[in-house]
């Protein structure tokens, strides 16, 4: 099938930035939508134009750095797939596609649809860690964990870090990325420890790495490559409220 | 370490309580309103300025209230508008609604509705020859019934209070669920029942404010 591209052009994080018209011909739709992205760029490369700048690493639906918005949703139109699963069947022939980078204050555009998402990495830095001894590997089943807890800890823990959430969020927050990585932790006995220092940093970070709040638009659940869900922001509030005492400095 | 009310959950949370203290506060208005049907709002406005300390600690209460939630949700929105350089050429929401990223037109068209509705009903200065004050009914009290159906007949007054009924109902459409979630106060199971009975709660409030208007406008309540 032959498909018609508007594809965001920004030579780096300081230019700026334009969509450009490239026509994707005999595409098959067994490709996935990188595999799309491949053969175009080869058509470019042997006419001595510049290719298409993009991230991808694992091919494979984990990594999380394929940060594409596919006509206005992250990662395209397929629920719960990142744009490497993304299959060319999903589109038909003669579609026009719009493909531009995440769009966020947090994320700068370094090149084309590259962003920089190092400000996850401040957010996790920040607290998203448990303080323990190393030492010898601690016996299976040491610390007794409800499976129920278990579970929803791994739910969070699915979490790739994509920012697909803070690209589709009308505020540009990162809250369901955080609250995530909070739940994940404040589940197990290992992360309570830390719990209350762990929400008040992290949340702070969020704001000092230029993220917006969260209003409540859920529009981060939808795009969720993993099926993150917003349960984990209230669960988020509700460690924030444990957290707390008005009338003295959160979290000490 | 930041403090509170720095913190984006923690002014979010102040949003969420205020907001639901004016939903308290709508209720009760929207009851005590219904009595002009019964021919009772005289006697109801009455009995409610022969109690000024519940009239006084209401408006103070109140007017802290909506500074508090005003306050905040400007600062966050402007905020979250600095969050986001710019729209996507081509942009599809799947979950968000009309009400939910209108929450701030929608809350600034409440908050200039109030300063009229204050003015027209509280102050009585827009229709000073409707004014309770200045009308007494036949038992000597202010003249509530008369003041609102003459000004209720006027097309003009009636369409500013519906229009500013609907810019409630989709505010409360959404931030009735919301800070239900930003106070956490819900769970997976528990969450769809909010968004519906917040849903509901926003139609019935609608309903019961426009009742008055409407029903004034197509001439079904006179007055004597």
């Amino acid at each position: 099938m032959n498909l018609t591209l508007y594809v965001w052009k920004q030579k780096s994080k300081d230019q700026p930035g334009e969509l450009v018209q490239y026509d994707a011909r005999n595409v098959s739709p067994d490709m996935s939508f990188l595999e799309m992205l491949d053969v175009v760029n080869e058509g470019l490369i042997r006419e001595n134009n510049e290719p298409i700048a993009f991230d991808h690493d694992c091919r494979e639906g984990i990594c999380g750095t394929c940060s594409q918005v596919i006509n206005g949703i992250p990662h395209g139109p397929q629920e719960r797939t990142t744009v490497c699963q993304l299959h060319m069947r999903n589109f038909k022939d003669g579609d026009t596609i719009y493909i531009e980078p995440w769009r966020a204050k947090a994320f700068p555009v370094i090149k084309d649809l590259i962003v920089d998402r190092s400000a996850f990495e401040s957010i996790i830095q920040s607290g998203g860690y448990v303080s323990v001894h190393t030492g010898g590997v601690p016996d299976a089943n040491a610390i007794p964990i409800p499976k129920e807890d278990a579970d929803i800890s791994m739910d969070a823990a699915e979490c790739i870090g994509c920012g697909a959430c803070v690209a589709a969020c009308p505020n540009g927050s990162a809250m369901l990325f955080t609250a995530a990585k909070i739940t994940n932790l404040a589940m197990l006995p290992q992360g309570k420890v830390e719990a209350k220092k762990r929400v008040c940093m992290m949340t702070e970070e969020m704001l000092n790495q230029g993220f917006g709040n969260c209003s409540n638009h859920y529009e981060c659940q939808a795009a969720c490559p993993k099926g993150i869900k917003v349960s984990f922001i209230a669960k988020l509030n509700r460690e924030f409220t444990k957290a707390v005492n008005i009338f003295s400095e959160p979290g000490e | 370490m930041q403090s509170f009310i720095n913190s984006s959950v923690g002014r979010k949370m102040l949003v969420a309580v205020t907001g639901q203290f004016m939903i308290l506060f709508i209720f009760v208005h929207v009851l005590g309103n219904s009595t002009v049907f019964f021919g009772g709002l005289n006697a109801y406005a009455a009995k409610l300025h022969s109690l000024p300390l519940l009239v006084w600690i209401t408006r103070i209460i109140m007017s802290t209230v909506i500074t508090v939630h005003v306050f905040f949700s400007i600062q966050l929105t402007l905020e979250n508008w600095k969050s986001n350089p710019g729209s996507y050429a081509v942009s599809k929401y799947q979950r968000s609604t009309f009400a939910s990223r209108n929450m701030i037109w929608t809350g600034a068209l409440i908050g200039t509705f109030l300063l009229f509705h204050l003015l027209h009903f509280t102050f009585q200065v827009i229709n000073p020859s409707f004014a309770a004050s200045a009308n007494m009914d036949a038992l000597g009290r202010p003249d509530v019934t008369f003041m609102v159906i003459s000004s209720f007949q006027h097309f003009i007054s009636s369409i500013i209070y519906i229009a500013a009924m609907i810019a409630l109902a989709l505010h409360l459409f959404h931030g009735i669920q919301s800070s239900f979630q930003t106070l956490g106060i819900n769970n997976e199971r528990s969450m769809p029942f909010i968004t519906k009975s917040g849903s509901v709660a926003s139609v019935i409030l609608f309903l019961g404010y426009i009742a008055i208007p409407v029903i004034i406008l197509l001439g079904l309540l006179k007055g004597q």
